[in-house]
Parts: C-alpha cells; structure tokens; sequence
C-alpha cells in the first residue's frame, strides 16, 4: 500500500501541478476573460471543455454501478444525460451565442424587459448550481480520501485551494484550458481499465463492442452470460423491459431537458467567436462526452459479471468462495466500507443474492443461505475496476486523478455561474450599475471566492437537499429555465408578465410534487405521501416532474401572454437578431 | 427592406423545418425505439438482447451525435444560401 500511496500521491500531485500552472497562463485580464475566457475558444478546444464541465463526480464514479445495478431501466441516464445537447445545438446555444453577453439571467432579463424576471432566473440559477456544486466538493474531498489517506475534510480543503487558485485567477479562461486538461486525464482514467476488463472477458478491445460480444469463458453473449448469472440469484434479468413506460419517457425527458437548462453548461457556448461554432461545440461536447457515456455501459454489465463469476467461481449452481480465500481487491475496499461482508449462516462462504425476491427464498433455503451476505456500493464498480482486472498500481493512481479531475472540472464550471450571476447580474445588473469594469472584475474574483468557501463548507457538511442533484438540479433547470429561453428565442409573442408566471408556475408546480414525496424542503418526516410507485400520480416519480412542470411553465407563459400586451417593438427586434448569425461579434457588455 | 425581411422570414422557417426533422428522429430513436416501440423490436436480435435495449444505451446517443453535426453542417450551408452568415 505504500508504494501505491506514493502512485497515487504523484498522479494526483502532477495534475494539480498543471491545473496550476494553466492558471498562471491563462490570467484573466478584463470581465470579458472572466466571464466567457475573451471569446476566443476554439470549438473542439470549447467540446472538451463542455465534457469536462458536464461529466461530474457522478458520472465518473457512480454512474456505470447505477447501470449496473438498474440494466436497462437505468439506460435514462444514458440518453437523457446526452440528449439534450441535442436540444442546446439547436433550441438554445447559436442564439444565446448571437445574444453575445455573459450571463443566462442576463439574457431572460433583457428579452422579457424585467429586472424581476432576471431576479427570478438568478435565484434558479444559484439554487440548481449550488446543490450540484456540493456532491462535487464532496466527491473530491471522498476521493481524496480513498486514495490518499488523508481525511474527507482535509481532502475537501486540498481541493478548494486549487480550484481558489485557477478559477479565481483565471475565471473562464483559467477553467477552460484547466477543464480542458481534465478531460484528458478523466477519459483515459476511465477508458484504461475499461479497455482491459473487455479484452479480458471478450477478446474485443473497444469495450462497447465488448458489450453486445461474445463472453469468452462461456462462449455465450456478455449480456446473455449475465442475465443467466444473475436470474439465477434471484436478481431481475438486466435486459427486462420495464412496465412504467411514461415515467421511464418522462424521467429521460426531464434529464434532457434539465441538461440542455442549466447555466453551467450554457455559459460555455458563450466562450465561441462565432455562432457557427456554437453548433459544431455542441457535436465536439457530445463526441467527447460519449466517449465515456458509450464506455460507461460496458463497464457496467461486465464488471457486474466480474463480481459475479468472482464470487461463483464454479458457476452458479456449485458453493461460492470461501471467505478467507476471497481476493485481495474485497479486502482492500473493505477497510473503507463501500463493500461488507457478514456471514449470516456462518459456513464460511459468501452467498450473494437477491434475498428480497419472494420467489427466489424457497431455492435460497434449500441451499441452506439465511439472507444475503455481501454488499457492495454502486460506486465499486469504478473505483474497484482496475483492482478486479488485476492492472498495475499506476492505473489505480490515474483513477484517482481522473475522479478528482471530474469532479473539480465541474464544480469549477458551476462556482463560475454563480459568481457570475452574483457579480454580473446582481452587483453591476442590480445595485451598482456605473461600476467600472476592474471593479467589477474584482467584485467578480471576490464572489468566486465567497462561492468556493461557501461550497466547501457544505461539501464538508452536506444539507439534506445535496443529495437530491437529479430531482432539485435537473427539475428546476427543467421546469423553470429551459422553456423561459426557449420561448425568448422561438416565440415573439411571450412578453414579461407571461415569462414570470411560467417560470414562477412551472418551478412551484414541480417543487411542490417533489416535496410532497421527499419532505418539504427534504426536512425528513416531513413528506405527504410515501415515495413509492403507487402513491405517484399516475406513475410518475417525482426525479421525473420536472417535465410536466416544462409543460406547465409553457402553457401558463402562452395564456397568460396572450392575455396581456404584445412585447414592445424593440424586443421584437431583438429577437430577431439572436435568430439570424450575421453580426455577431464576440460576447460583450454592452 | 421589405425583400430582406421576406428572405429573413423563410431563413426562419428553413431553419425551423431543419429543427422540426431532426427532433422527430431525436425522439423516433429515444423515446420511440428505446422505450415505448422497443416491444415492437424484440423480435431483431443484437448481441445477446434486442435492438431497443441496444438503441437505449449505444445507438441513440450516436444517433444524437450524428444529428448535432448534421444539423450544425446544414445550418452553415443555409447562413450563406440566405446570406446571414458571419463574416
């Protein structure tokens, strides 16, 4: 373990080295390089940016176990997470891009003529942005942790401290080439052990091949190979299709539509010269972000059979292994937790199965098992991968960087618009008008330093609402923000009254449901109804509200516009001009 | 002027058109063929599942991929046919 400590410590070390030393490159010297890195970002350099902006902590380390443990029900997550950028190529990024200023409230602010409908999209910007910002503080401070032995708290603060250094200096610029670097480290972090694990089990090196291939111990299809394993566990079948279609179509609607809302990744297109590059950034972030989204499946179902045939190594009908003899990779992530073991009919082997499965219990019991042993967190399946594919020490020491390089590149992303609302549409849009643009670039450094403390403190003490990312991030990024840009841009009608109350009704409607099943304001205890699938209205699991709230935002917009004075002439004229590239220019203030 | 703001008008509505196509296969692929037809493919087998199970974790997200850069390519095509392209 020493010698691995010493792996770790300087793979970590030499990519904070470079994130550093990008920083002191990449000095921001006007509110223009802080807010959208001059405007000069090459669109490939920019899809880079955006996969490293976008792939979090969680779509590292989480996400392939989630797919694991879900099979095909869990492909929302896939589709719903790169669908909307979809949505952003052609629903919002060109013209927001022509728009040509700094901040998503900005935009809303002008076209709906309102000081309150900017106010309303800040607060809906810094509460999406800050609930997402905590998982990342806190998945660095975790990796930090696993792997280089020091305290979350401590690791926590490691990170604050490099993540204060580049993009308080730097700001977009800084973020950008830091988060562009990040995306090389986190995609060959992630492909290496991915590529091994699917030459192990398939003789196939591009491991999405891998996946719909051959398994080669058992001459049978990967997935068919796994289904058999795991039915015959008690497990449901990887490949079953799901009963609850319309939550299933509104969950992924929500995720892409949520995706295609949130400030964090909008800002980015603003850091292209020209609105033809928007378009192509978005094909280059969706190349750049499949390379792991295609990866992470694969990961998925094979290093779920891994585990599996690990454990039944004579198949699933003979004893699985004894205890003592178990691998080093179980001990060793053991010690911190994420995988238990407890030998509940005390023969010394470790039954792993589904005991929760009525109609598995009598096969259990028959073979004398007393309920299931052996636990182990989603997240293993990352994080255990290079360990289970028996790889060297060095490929763990990228794991490691690769985790903590996603989960910074993100909170660097979200720490930028945050601040940016804060100094741009609140201090100079709100309160100080005349303010010069060194004082407002300072004002602007100074609330990127207050959002990093601020993240860090709830990194390190996590509120009950951080673990709601999906339901509170992507709902109110859906329901509230999406349809409020789009019909800025698609409709000349919806004036300033109508945009509030969509956004206003939309984000209530949606709050309220998720409330009514997770607690208001996720105080525990505090929810109306169970959260399970039959006390839903008509199915639909509050993760997946924030679709109908879409609708809800939509419809009331349009009556309440239509009801209500046309926009003035002027606004007509400015949508118009976001609609047609020519004369674009790069992003400015004024 | 008021040519201008005819060729202005059908820019939109190309562009619309191009948007209204490419969001039909968006969804055919996503919601049609990885969720809601996927019974209706269960028949066409891939790799040890069936073609929607392969639609809902590969084929639409290069689907996806192939649309942005199709639609970003044909939109820069249709900026200089109606001549609002950036110089």
């Amino acid at each position: 373990m020493d010698q691995q400590y010493i792996i770790n410590l300087s793979f970590v070390g030499a990519s904070f080295l470079l994130y550093i030393g990008i920083a002191i490159w990449a000095k921001a010297g006007s509110t223009s390089d802080f807010y959208v890195a001059g405007g000069g970002v090459h669109p490939i350099t920019n899809g880079a940016a955006i996969g490293a902006d976008w792939m979090s902590a969680a779509s590292f380390i989480s996400m392939a176990g989630l797919i694991a443990a879900g099979g095909y029900s869990n492909s929302t997550f896939l589709m719903g997470w790169t669908g909307g950028y979809v949505l952003l190529a052609m629903l919002l990024a060109p013209y927001l891009r022509k728009f040509g200023k700094f901040t998503v409230p900005e935009f809303i602010g002008d076209r709906f003529y309102s000081q309150n409908a900017r106010l309303v999209a800040v607060i809906c910007l810094i509460v999406a942005s800050v609930t997402y910002v905590i998982g990342q503080m806190a998945g660095a401070g975790v990796a930090f942790s696993r792997f280089l032995e020091v305290d979350s708290t401590m690791g926590l603060m490691i990170a604050a401290v490099v993540v204060f250094i580049y993009a308080v200096m730097g700001g977009m610029k800084g973020i950008t080439y830091t988060q562009v670097a990040q995306y090389c480290v986190l995609i060959v972090a992630y492909t290496i052990p991915a590529v091994f694990i699917s030459m192990n089990l398939t003789g196939n090196a591009i491991p999405p091949l891998g996946l719909f291939s051959t398994h080669v111990d058992s001459g049978m299809p990967v997935l068919e190979k796994l289904n058999q394993v795991i039915t015959d566990l008690g497990f449901n079948s990887y490949t079953a299709d799901v009963d609850n279609k319309l939550n299933m179509v509104l969950f992924t609607l929500s995720l892409m539509i949520g995706t295609a809302g949130l400030p964090h990744v909008i800002i980015r297109f603003f850091t292209v010269p020209k609105v033809a590059d928007a378009r192509w950034s978005a094909g280059w972030a969706l190349v750049f972000i499949a390379l792991l989204y295609l990866t992470a499946p694969a990961v998925a179902s094979m290093a779920r059979l891994n585990i599996m045939t690990t454990i039944y190594e004579d198949g699933t009908d003979a004893q699985p292994i004894l205890y003592e003899n178990r691998p080093d990779w179980i001990k060793e992530w053991e010690v911190t937790g994420l995988i238990e073991f407890q030998d509940k009919n005390n023969d010394g082997r470790i039954q792993l199965y589904n005991d929760a499965n009525e109609d598995f219990a009598p096969v259990a019991k028959a073979r004398g098992w007393e309920g299931n042993e052996f636990t182990y967190n989603n997240d293993i399946l990352v994080l255990a991968n290079p360990e289970i594919a028996q790889l060297p020490g060095w490929v763990i020491g990228l794991i490691a960087a690769g985790g903590l390089a996603a989960a910074l590149s993100t909170a660097a992303g979200l720490l930028l618009a945050i601040s940016s609302a804060v100094s741009h549409d609140l201090i100079k849009g709100r309160f100080n008008p005349d303010i010069s643009d060194k004082g407002e670039l300072l004002a602007a450094r100074i609330s990127m330093g207050v959002a990093i403390v601020v993240a860090t403190y709830l990194g390190a003490n996590p509120p009950g609402f951080a673990a709601q990312v999906v339901a509170l991030a992507f709902g109110i990024a859906a329901a509230s923000l999406f349809p409020v840009l789009m019909m800025g841009i698609f409709s000349k009608r919806v004036n300033n009254v109508g945009a509030i109350s969509g956004m206003l009704a939309g984000l209530i409607f949606t709050l309220v449901y998720i409330f009514i099943y997770k607690g208001w304001f996720f105080i525990p205890g505090t929810n109306n109804l169970p959260d399970t699938a039959q006390h839903w209205v008509a199915g639909i699991s509050p993760l997946s509200i924030g679709a109908v709230g879409a609708i809800v935002n939509f419809a009331v917009a349009f009556i309440v516009s239509n009801a209500t004075e046309e926009p003035p002439e002027e606004i007509q004229k400015l949508v118009e001009s976001v609609r047609y590239p020519r004369g674009a220019g790069t992003a400015q203030d004024h | 002027m008021s040519d201008h703001s005819y060729d202005a008008e059908n820019y939109w509505k190309a562009n619309l058109r191009l948007i209204f196509g490419s969001l039909i296969i968006w969804a055919l692929v996503s919601y049609g063929f990885a969720i809601l037809l996927r019974p209706m493919l269960e028949s066409i087998a891939v790799g040890g599942t069936d073609l929607g199970f392969w639609f809902a974790q590969q084929g639409s997200i290069l689907t996806f991929i192939a649309l942005i850069f199709f639609y970003a390519w044909r939109m820069n095509k249709i900026d200089e046919q109606f001549g609002v392209h950036e110089e």
